[in-house]
């Protein structure tokens, strides 16, 4: 944590030339975002296939850019204190453009099968990861809004982009509607807390805001958790999540899954961590009983799911709880570990959509279940990365989900937490369950009437890389995690 | 101390092998089996310098190697053996070489596959047994449920999937709550040593808590009554060198578990509670032996059998309160832990060699059950006096390596209490009953039916494996001094930590 003297300081600097470098990542991301939906309009047809080339660009520039920022490693306020740039956002900045790319990759074929190739999709996904890097650098309870309305809105089209689909306007209209209470709860909760305190400030709330026992602090903080749960999809917040990962083009399922799963992180981190850190005890006991009704709920209903996206939204459900379990314990230990079951979380989700999508075909999803019914004897390759990815999220060595599980559970005995553990260890037994079942329909069952994997040899490639990241995360996780303690010191 | 890392090859050696034996893809079947058998090969003449280097005088770790893995979780790469993990390494290299002959060309179905994962199964559970570090243990401890689930649900009979989502949930549910045990140790003692652990003081309610949940993996893996109810099961659907495996290794890593966490880490909660693992055992042998004897099918006979003899394990190693209470000092325990270990040893040839047997019957009449059979003797003579040696074997003959493991247990438990010892040696009387009435119906009598009579003798290949066995089963049942000498200055070590109290003194209560 940082002493109020510097952060006045960093304030005192105000808007100044220099200090601005430090939001190049998203200057760069809104620039690129509207002069490619520019190219995507005014191009001739024929060019219009290189917007997601054009889209790779900006995020590898983007990468760079982050990466160079990551360099200097120290705090920095800038626009009046509304904007923080730390290592933190410079890592999650860094992991979410990756995780952008690695889904643009993901989606290609997929949008061109089912004559989705309009630039929209890309000009979406920058404008919603524009709303997650607000996020990731929001000091100030309106930068936090702003980020999250960029990125839900973005969201919300993303979901109904698929215009002829029932299903997804369904899905959509309802991720709208539930998502705008849970806006119009975060602001409420937003105007207590600066009605109370005078400030926008998240690191100066967290210093005036000492006392919680009074009631307006209260409703204020339960409010703020409220849509942060929503954000989250956690129990009881989470309806909209199963209708939406089915209803939503595959695509966008795996950015809700993945990009938009790093904007809940952030969001909580700024939020609740830093925002509330003088208060933990007012918020960790909300956010303990919603993590363990978010695994409970995820767990049990994931078991009775036939349709692998479906499945894999409880399963978000449930994982939710946990990265949640690791902001319960209300100290370093646990937001460090959070963190680092996000990322790990983000790896092997990209790798479960990744193989959906990989195997969709024109007029065929691939997203039941029995879908993969004899995966192994038709593809013993891609068999075997489907099995890393979903043991992996069932939480067993050698794969990075065990340590991700782990490290929480650590978190929560070195905070005395021992009945929360327990309860994490014997509920992610159950959830184990669902994960082998479809190692189960891979590997045991014969195949079905399902037509060969499609050949696509970069898209396997790419998943396999993804697959042995799982692996060799699993086998050496020391550095990943050391990161983690490192950007949340 | 020595310069070449024998404890890493004999874990990362097998499993390159099985990566290897995966790559070779099952269109080719002649190149999976050959680079299987040559890393299952190879990894036992890797275990060559393991034994021959071992110097038996001395209860701490020995081929040590550390290095520093997570250093952000103060876990390390740390491996070691002493007398108590050095024979489970010899007998899971010994072993996995049987399995893969056997598997030679009975498997037709993703040979590759099926000789991969046992391959890789191989070292990783050799990687339980070299772990000195807790969170070492837990990774390799896991991560063999992945190859085992596939094992059983790929290969196996009708009912594999049940059967292996079982296996699967059973032995997942008991080790997390290990886990938790383990990371509330770690805290205490900021390191995942199992020596620290095991050094480390704790109250009495603590370890009343970590003694029970360690027990939960360990029972759930031995398999103790009344958490034994997946192991019929996974025997029956998984195929032979399934069946083998967990029969010979994996049931010896709850027994193993007991041995190096439960005892040595809560000594003062195993003394408090050895009733508990007392009487369960003695329910094991006694109850499970009566089951056993009223089973049609071969394989769940010999199944229950093994839930019967682990008993025996668990009972000579739980013995030592006793004794310590009856005489006053804790020699004659050892003689107890001796036994129990030895029983691991010897149960585990003993039973791999019963489960291959059953194969061999299996692969040419496609039954497991008792009545398909009968006057097996008259066309497969040969076959029939390996099995009837390993049935004997089975039920304690003296000259066999079951006699020793049996001897010694029961002639610790007199120390404790003379109906201890009578309780136990029932076994030698059931276990008489079930495995001669087996032979009695299998082998000898007339022959049974036509297909019975069209039954080929032992091909060469099965002789090899066979014989093999049974020459290790008769050459440790006339000769087991060597592997007692072997684990001797580790038991004596064992026992003193399970005798001496943790309770720290302030804390008394």
């Amino acid at each position: 944590m940082i002493g109020p003297g510097v952060v006045g300081g960093a304030v005192g600097a105000g808007i100044g030339a220099p200090s601005m470098l430090a939001a190049l990542p998203e200057m760069l991301l809104a620039g690129a975002a509207c002069l490619i939906l520019l190219f995507d309009v005014y191009a001739d047809p024929a060019r219009r296939a290189l917007t997601p080339t054009l889209t790779m660009v900006v995020l590898l520039a983007g990468v760079l850019l982050t990466s160079w920022f990551a360099m200097s490693g120290h705090r920095e306020l800038l626009f009046d204190g509304l904007y923080v740039s730390d290592p933190l956002a410079s890592f999650l900045k860094l992991v979410a453009f990756a995780t952008m790319a690695t889904v643009v990759f993901y989606s290609q074929d997929y949008l061109e099968q089912r004559g989705m190739r309009g630039g929209e999709y890309y000009v979406l996904c920058l404008t919603a990861l524009l709303g997650v890097f607000v996020l990731i650098s929001a000091n100030s309870l309106l930068t936090v809004y702003l980020g999250i309305e960029l990125l839900s809105l973005s969201l919300y089209s993303m979901v109904a982009f698929d215009r002829d689909s029932g299903i997804a306007a369904e899905a959509a209209i309802k991720y709208f509607v539930l998502g705008a209470i849970a806006s119009g709860v975060l602001l409420y909760g937003m105007s207590v807390l600066y009605g109370l305190t005078g400030t926008l400030q998240l690191d100066s709330i967290g210093h005036l805001v000492r006392h919680g026992t009074d009631a307006g602090v209260i409703i204020g903080v339960a409010l703020v958790v409220v849509a942060v749960a929503f954000k989250f999809g956690a129990v009881p917040f989470h309806m909209w999540v199963p209708d939406v990962y089915q209803g939503a083009p595959t695509s966008v399922t795996l950015y809700i899954a993945t990009v938009s799963n790093l904007g809940s992180f952030a969001l909580i981190m700024r939020l609740l961590a830093h925002g509330l850190a003088g208060l933990p005890a007012l918020w960790t006991q909300m956010i303990m009983a919603i993590a363990v009704l978010s695994l409970l709920i995820g767990n049990l209903i994931a078991i009775s799911q036939s349709n692998l996206k479906r499945m894999l939204a409880y399963s978000a459900i449930a994982n939710a709880g946990f990265v949640l379990l690791g902001f319960a314990t209300g100290d370093t230990a646990g937001y460090q570990a959070a963190l680092y079951f996000t990322v790990a979380y983000v790896l092997t989700t990209l790798g479960a959509f990744g193989m959906i999508l990989m195997l969709a075909r024109r007029g065929y999803e691939h997203e039941e279940i029995a879908d993969f019914k004899g995966l192994a004897a038709r593809d013993p390759l891609l068999a075997l990365l489907m099995l890393a990815l979903m043991f992996s999220t069932a939480g067993v060595p050698p794969f990075v989900g065990f340590w991700a599980k782990l490290w929480i559970i650590q978190a929560l005995l070195g905070g005395a937490h021992v009945w929360a553990a327990t309860f994490a260890v014997l509920i992610s037994v159950v959830g184990a369950f669902y994960y082998l079942r479809v190692v189960w329909y891979m590997y045991f069952e014969a195949a079905g009437e399902q037509p060969a994997a499609p050949p696509r040899a970069r898209m396997r490639f790419i998943l396999a890389l993804n697959a042995a990241g799982v692996l060799l995360l699993g086998l050496l996780p020391n550095a990943l995690l050391n990161i983690c303690s490192r950007v949340i010191g | 101390m020595q310069s070449i890392a024998w404890l890493s090859i004999v874990i990362w050696l097998p499993i390159g092998a099985g990566i290897v034996t995966l790559a070779m893809g099952d269109a080719r079947p002649r190149a999976a089996r050959w680079s299987a058998l040559v890393g299952s090969l190879a990894t036992l003449v890797a275990c060559v310098p393991l034994y021959v280097g071992f110097r038996n005088g001395t209860a701490s770790y020995q081929f040590v190697e550390r290095a520093n893995w997570i250093p952000a979780l103060h876990a390390q790469y740390y491996l070691g053996v002493d007398g108590i993990s050095l024979p489970l390494i010899l007998l899971t290299a010994f072993v996995t070489v049987p399995v893969v002959i056997a598997g030679w060309t009975v498997i037709e179905r993703r040979p590759s596959q099926y000789f991969a994962s046992f391959l890789i199964m191989e070292g990783l559970m050799i990687g339980v047994f070299a772990a000195a570090d807790a969170l070492l243990f837990y990774f390799f401890w896991e991560a063999m449920l992945i190859p085992m689930f596939i094992i059983i649900g790929v290969w196996g009979g009708p009912r594999r999937v049940y059967a292996t989502l079982k296996f699967f949930l059973y032995t997942f549910l008991g080790s997390v709550l290990m886990l938790v045990a383990l990371i509330y140790l770690y805290e205490k003692t900021g390191s995942y040593s199992i020596a620290a652990m095991q050094q480390l003081p704790l109250a009495l309610t603590v370890q009343r808590w970590i003694f029970l949940a360690f027990l939960v993996a360990f029972a759930v893996k031995v398999p103790m009554w009344p958490v034994h109810t997946w192991l019929p099961d996974a025997h029956v659907e998984a195929p032979t060198g399934g069946s083998v495996i967990l029969a010979a290794i994996m049931l010896k890593m709850g027994g193993y578990g007991l041995l190096r966490f439960s005892l040595p880490i809560t000594p003062d909660a195993s003394r408090e509670l050895d009733w508990l693992i007392l009487l369960l055992s003695l329910i094991a042998i006694i109850y499970i032996a009566f089951v056993a004897l009223v089973q049609t099918d071969m394989k769940k006979l010999i199944a229950y059998s093994s839930i019967a003899h682990m008993g025996f394990v668990t009972l000579g190693a739980f013995l030592v309160f006793l004794i310590l209470a009856a005489t006053g000092t804790s020699d004659g325990a050892t003689v107890g832990m001796d036994g129990a270990q030895f029983q691991m040893i010897s149960h585990g040839l003993i039973s791999g060699a019963l489960f291959l047997c059953i194969g061999v019957m299996y692969d040419r009449l496609h039954t497991r059950d008792i009545s398909a059979y009968g006057g097996v003797v008259n066309v497969m003579p040969a076959f029939a006096a390996f099995m009837v040696l390993f049935a004997l074997a089975n039920s304690g003959l003296p000259g066999t390596s079951g006699f020793v493991g049996e001897f010694l247990v029961i002639l610790s438990s007199f120390r404790a209490s003379f109906w201890y010892a009578l309780l136990a040696a029932t076994i030698l009387i059931l276990g008489a009953a079930y495995n001669l009435w087996l032979i009695k119906r299998v082998i000898f009598g007339g022959v049974a039916n036509d297909k019975v009579a069209h039954m080929q003798e032992l091909n060469g290949r099965e002789f090899l494996v066979l014989g093999v066995l049974a020459a290790s089963v008769l050459l440790l049942g006339v000769w087991p001094a060597p592997l007692l000498h072997m684990m001797d200055a580790s038991v004596q070590h064992l026992v003193q930590q399970a005798v001496a109290s943790k309770i720290p003194a302030v804390a008394l209560r």
